[in-house]
């Protein structure tokens, strides 16, 4: 081959493979059973060489398993035995440790073998929606209580299921068909991406990935350092303290940029909590990663290479490097709230380039309804699980408002109220934006949104509540405003609280305001016109207007007139 | 019998094009889109193609008609004064979407601003659930009070979407009477009858993208219609909707929404009825333009449709980026790659081409007219594929040397290439971009391509065809000719249709036959009034099709029914069909699930166009080119001598070995050296194999 035609080819080469996680990606979400995935997109998929070094992630997914499915092919290659890896192996496990964090991800790890060589690897991960145990939520005292728990071992020798396996799993979970289903399709989607890797290796005449591995790697490396090595070299440290379980937890970190290298330690951050909100290292890294390369190299894709410049340590036994065996089973709260520490640090040596806090960790509720015992429904009367997932404000930028009920740092979509409603006697009353919530500012603050939680006629239900920024909302930058907090309450008064699972009776509902996202700069130097848009739409009331833009009594009546007539502002 | 003079007016971004067909003869001409006045520049257009023909305008008989003028509103933000009323709680149901950022790394994400800013949009206190029992009733007085206030704001237009309307349409309709009343010069469209499926953010924003067109649209097809008859045309006039079908004048100016992508569907229904002629089930049609390609799935004869897609996408093209519209729509995946498409190198060193297009003006750096940075076009033309002398028949002028300096300054610099490996890579990327879409749409699809044909139309598509089915693993490429006006004589090839949709959750361990049939009927019923309304004798088919899922999956797969399931549905029967789909898709189904039923569908259609078969030539006699150039072959990596020999030049079954370049007016017909052309005897030129 000439070396127009290997330049040539190797540009395609990439692109291909980028292309074929994507469609790695997309069989496992058109294949899944847990709304997790297919609703919210948390899963993730890449392909890596026979070394186990990730060499392209689909952008499909989500951030919270970026550098463990970079880190995790290395643990099955460790852990099976080169040796012991044959075509039609497929792997599996849900450690948290060498998985993604928690026994509710799945991560299934598939060799790819060409003419009988092993010539690289196809993994996956979702999320997952029961694994047995107490549940999805944080009461837990250590994770033998979250669920059933599958080392890295193998779901298939050549070919062959191990039924063993199966059948062990199939009794340990509330809704085996589902789980089983998932791991099937997580299976299917590797075998997916392993035939087009196999084709594309046909149609170059390629014996392995080690060329195509060694371009990739080496731009994407080369990339990275360019960026990294433009910026100032210096230190910073950044905190922030949020609600936890029983009590607050403090977030602390050191950002350091130096040649070759952006380092992030996690020294001084609260101890491992009794609850299970403890993160294990590898989703820290995860967060503490992406929020870095958001910053620094965002459109350079997601490999080894790139990832390895961001180098992200924590102390053992820290609340963000919870050993086994420390519950984790709501390791995002705090794994969603890294970013903005991760920024606040980095906001000293990069200025005006992240944005102000965000609503942070998402604003995730379960409902398990049933027949109230007086509510006048027969006996038989069905029982429902419902997991919804929400977001409050991101934080304004440095040159722009936030985004309103918007997901940061987390990827995932929330769901249609008409399709919730399908799925059990649940009524969602309320689900709109948040008035004054976004933080004032130069930039305002992202708004946070209402919603209202009901069950229909003669049901009672217990609320699984995983919400933080109760006590702690999201911080102004520069001057700018904090987001409004999270409040959460039952509509006949009585009080609840932001994290666990609590009973709702018949009739009743739960009163829920999410939080806004901070703002960035001055109230004081917020565009004037930007303001009367604001009040127009009714993004702020005519009284924040008044008191916290200074607007006069004069203008905001002419702005409510002017709506009131139709003209738009 | 006197034959049907039948006219395809197809508006697009840049052209209109008119096509004229009487028997076998066609006529037609491409005349620039006139905005300020539509219909100018299609009176121009029949003017020029009569004259052609030697006809009156009063002697055509019938014209069909798509525009791209509904899906410009759109994306322009062009539409009437609009408001929403909708439940209580949910005033911001569009301005939350998905509620998640569709780009995961752009800290600076700016996302797209909701057709109807915040203060445009009402709410009534009421409430439906899930299964349309009304929780709140809702108060006559709180709809007049609310319309005085629309009044007062001047409105024209009034979209109505309410929660879980698509179960119980009886608040929508009490809403509309209301208006009717104390607001009568403003358009209603209700989300039960624009859009009557499940989830309300895509509901509410068709809605409300059918209301804000609808007073443009109406007008312009008022004045179209007055305009035609003052010219002297008196036939009925018809719309080509997003489905692929044809519906009435009136119908079009009620649900304007329907016309979105009306051209590239009639593209997709020109390439269906190439498929036709040769008996081909399985065809995925390749429509490349001067700023995007776009690629769609036809299974026996029919391009795949869908029930929801995107538009005004406002980031590069991507997925999330721009408002969904759930209406029944030809599936295509549409992705920035077109002659006109820009190339650049990115911080790893490696080249991207698209979405950003040089347009018309200034066009690609060989136009000369001051295109600076390189285009696909320019890859072509350094690559020796397009003759700089005689492009566009040698009215615009190519200028090598400024595809050179492009290609020099925006890759080759970069990346320590001369021009022609730049334009090799640049090609090739582009070239893959286009292999990558049509792949992943294959898989969501469940479809393997290697077993297909191509059909390749569009400006761009016969440069880039070959290379495309080299990559794909595709054997045998049609390019037919008219390629460059494919959608206008799509547009007479479509059946009168329309379908109808409705989410009515149903599952097979609770499955009423006598509900379901009668629930089919009633969707059989509204279908065909609609066909009727067009054409009061032909006979009316009509194709039931239910989408299912195991109950707790998010995505439900199509499946057909047959006139004996919909009549005697049983669940057993609907639970086998569901099984086979499903395992055609995922390769196996999954025990001990309940299934169920999420939205049931009726499209009824008259018959299509019977296309005459075509015997297809395969070997052909080899004729031999009058000149060569030196043309790069990227299969081989290197420049070979390729013949040159015009289009019109070829008899039917003339057959040109690669690598040639087959020349015409509006673009070259690049045959690899892997294939052999032959010409058909309806003038396709096939690409196969040599063999």
């Amino acid at each position: 081959m000439s070396s127009v035609s290997k330049a040539v080819s190797h540009q395609v080469m990439w692109n291909r493979l980028i292309s074929i996680v994507e469609e790695q990606a997309q069989a496992l979400v058109r294949t899944a059973f847990s709304t997790s995935v297919r609703e919210a997109g948390d899963l993730s998929a890449g392909v890596y060489d026979a070394k186990g070094r990730m060499l392209a992630q689909a952008v499909t997914g989500t951030p919270g398993h970026v550098n463990a499915m970079a880190d995790a092919v290395a643990h099955f290659i460790r852990r099976i035995g080169r040796q012991n890896m044959f075509e039609g192996d497929v792997y599996l496990t849900n450690d948290p440790w060498e998985g993604t964090g928690h026994l509710h991800d799945i991560t299934v790890v598939t060799p790819s073998f060409l003419d009988g060589q092993l010539v690289g690897f196809f993994a996956c991960t979702a999320h997952v929606v029961d694994v047995g145990g107490r549940g999805f939520g944080a009461d837990a005292h250590s994770v033998y209580e979250e669920g059933i728990y599958l080392p890295i071992m193998k779901f298939a020798e050549r070919g062959e299921v191990d039924r063993t396996l199966v059948q062990i799993v199939r009794g340990n979970v509330r809704q085996p068909d589902q789980l089983i289903g998932d791991i099937y399709a997580l299976a299917a989607c590797n075998e997916t991406g392993h035939r087009r890797l196999i084709d594309m290796m046909r149609e170059f005449k390629l014996v392995d990935l080690e060329e195509i591995a060694g371009f990739i790697l080496d731009n994407s490396l080369r990339a990275t350092l360019e960026r990294i090595n433009a910026l100032p070299r210096a230190s910073a440290s950044g905190s922030m303290s949020i609600d936890g379980y029983d009590r607050e937890i403090h977030l602390k970190v050191k950002v350091a940029i130096e040649q070759d290298r952006i380092t992030c330690d996690f020294a001084g951050t609260s101890g491992v909590d009794a609850k299970g909100i403890n993160v294990p290292l590898v989703y820290t890294k995860a967060y503490a990663c992406y929020a870095l390369k958001c910053a620094i190299a965002p459109e350079i894709p997601n490999n080894a290479a790139s990832l390895a410049p961001f180098e992200i340590t924590a102390p053992e036994h820290s609340i963000v490097n919870a050993p086994h065996p420390a519950p984790v089973a709501l390791r995002h709260i705090i794994g969603h709230m890294i970013p903005d520490t991760v920024y606040d640090a980095l906001d000293k040596l990069l200025p005006a380039t992240v944005p102000a806090e965000g609503a942070g960790c998402l604003c995730n509720f379960q409902v398990s309804l049933r027949p109230a015992a007086d509510g006048g429904l027969p006996k038989d009367a069905p029982r429902a699980e419902v997991l919804t997932f929400n977001s409050g404000g991101s934080g304004a930028r440095p040159a722009m408002d936030g985004m309103s009920a918007t997901a940061f740092p987390s990827g995932v979509m929330t769901m249609p109220v008409e399709a919730t409603e399908q799925t059990g006697p649940i009524l969602i009353w309320r689900k709109e934006l948040r008035p004054d919530s976004g933080g004032a500012g130069a930039y305002r603050g992202g708004l946070g949104q209402y919603m209202e939680v009901g069950a229909t006629e003669g049901y009672e239900f217990d609320f699984q509540a995983m919400f933080d920024r109760v006590n702690h909302p999201a911080r102004g930058r520069n001057g700018g405003g904090n987001g409004a907090p999270t409040t959460i309450a039952r509509a006949d008064g009585a009080q609840m609280k932001g994290k666990g699972k609590q009973f709702v009776p018949a009739g009743t509902r739960v009163l829920l305001a999410f939080p806004g996202g901070a703002g960035y700069g001055a109230a004081s130097d917020r565009d004037p016109e930007a303001v009367r848009r604001d009040l127009a739409r009714g993004y702020i009331s005519a009284e924040a207007a008044r008191e916290i833009y200074g607007m006069s009594q004069d203008r905001i009546d002419a702005v409510m007139a002017a709506t009131e007539r139709g003209e738009t502002i | 019998m006197a034959q049907t003079i039948r006219m395809g007016i197809d508006i697009g971004g840049t052209f209109t094009d008119v096509v004229l067909e009487i028997g076998a003869r066609a006529f037609s001409t491409k005349v620039l889109t006139t905005y300020a006045a539509p219909e100018d520049a299609i009176v121009e257009g029949i003017h020029r193609v009569c004259g052609q023909a030697g006809i009156g305008p009063g002697e055509i008989g019938q014209i069909i008609h798509g525009t791209t003028l509904a899906t410009n509103a759109l994306i322009e933000r062009r539409g009437a004064k609009t408001a929403l009323i909708t439940t209580e709680g949910f005033r911001d149901v569009i301005e939350m979407r998905t509620e998640s950022r569709f780009e995961q790394y752009d800290l600076n994400l700016t996302l797209p601003e909701p057709l109807l800013p915040r203060q445009f949009r009402y709410t009534l206190r009421e409430r439906m659930d899930a299964q349309g029992n009304v929780l709140i009733p809702l108060e006559r007085s709180e709809i007049e009070a609310l319309a005085d206030r629309l009044k007062l704001a001047g409105f024209t237009s009034v979209a109505v979407g309410l929660l879980h309307s698509y179960q119980n349409d009886a608040h929508e309709r009490m809403v509309r009477e209301v208006l009717a009343e104390r607001l009568p010069e403003a358009m209603i469209s209700l989300s039960s009858e624009v859009s009557p499926q499940m989830r309300e953010y895509e509901r509410f924003n068709t809605t409300i993208a059918n209301a804000y067109i609808k007073p443009l649209m109406k007008s312009y097809l008022g004045r179209l219609e007055a305009r035609l008859r003052a010219e002297g045309v008196n036939c009925p006039v018809f719309l080509m909707h997003s489905g692929g079908g044809i519906i009435s004048i009136e119908s079009a100016a009620e649900f304007p929404v329907r016309l979105v992508e009306s051209g590239p569907a009639g593209g997709a229904v020109f390439a269906a009825h190439i498929a036709a002629r040769y008996g081909l089930n399985k065809v995925l049609s390749f429509d490349m333009g001067g700023t995007t390609a776009k690629i769609c799935l036809i299974r026996n004869l029919a391009p795949k449709t869908a029930r929801v897609f995107e538009v005004a996408r406002s980031y590069r093209f991507k997925k999330g980026s721009g408002m969904p519209i759930s209406i029944p729509v030809i599936d295509m995946v549409e992705i920035g790659a077109g002659g006109g498409s820009l190339a650049h190198v990115d911080a790893m060193r490696q080249i991207r081409v698209g979405p950003e297009s040089a347009g018309s003006e200034p066009g690609p750096a060989c136009y000369g007219r001051g295109g600076e940075r390189p285009a696909v076009t320019d890859a072509d033309l350094t690559l020796g594929r397009l003759d700089p002398a005689n492009f566009a028949g040698g009215s615009i002028p190519l200028y090598p040397e400024q595809s050179a300096a492009a290609l020099d300054a925006a890759i080759g610099g970069v990346l320590e290439m001369d021009a022609e490996a730049a334009a090799f890579g640049l090609s090739e990327v582009v070239d893959e971009n286009m292999a990558n879409a049509a792949r992943v749409h294959a898989v969501e699809n469940g479809e393997d391509l290697s077993e297909y044909t191509m059909i390749a139309f569009g400006g761009a598509a016969p440069l880039h065809a070959g290379r495309l089915c080299e990559k794909l693993g595709v054997a045998r490429c049609l390019v037919p000719p008219g390629a460059g006006v494919g959608s206008a004589i799509g547009f007479l090839r479509a059946p009168f249709s329309f379908e109808a949709n409705r989410s009515v959750y149903t599952r097979l361990s609770d499955f009423e036959p006598g509900k379901v049939s009668a629930l089919l009927g009633d969707l059989e019923g509204e279908a065909t009034r609609f066909v009727r309304t067009c054409d009061a004798t032909s006979p009316i088919e009509c194709d039931y099709k239910v989408y299912m899922r195991y109950r707790g999956q998010g995505w439900e797969i199509p499946v057909p029914l047959t006139r004996e399931d919909a009549a005697r549905p049983s669940a057993e029967r609907f639970l086998a069909l569901f099984e086979t789909e499903y395992t055609q898709l995922f390769g196996r189904t999954v025990e001990g699930l309940d299934v169920e039923i999420a939205v049931w569908s009726v499209n009824a259609t008259t018959p299509s166009q019977p296309a005459t078969p075509v015997e297809a030539v395969t070997r052909g006699r080899t004729v031999e080119a009058p000149e060569v150039r030196a043309i790069l072959d990227p299969a081989i990596g290197q420049r070979v001598e390729a013949g040159i020999i015009a289009r019109a030049s070829l008899e039917s079954g003339a057959g040109v070995n690669g690598p040639a370049a087959i020349t015409e007016n509006e673009t070259t017909v690049i045959v690899p050296s892997s294939r052999r052309a032959v010409r058909q005897p309806d003038g396709c030129i096939d690409l196969s194999p040599k063999e």
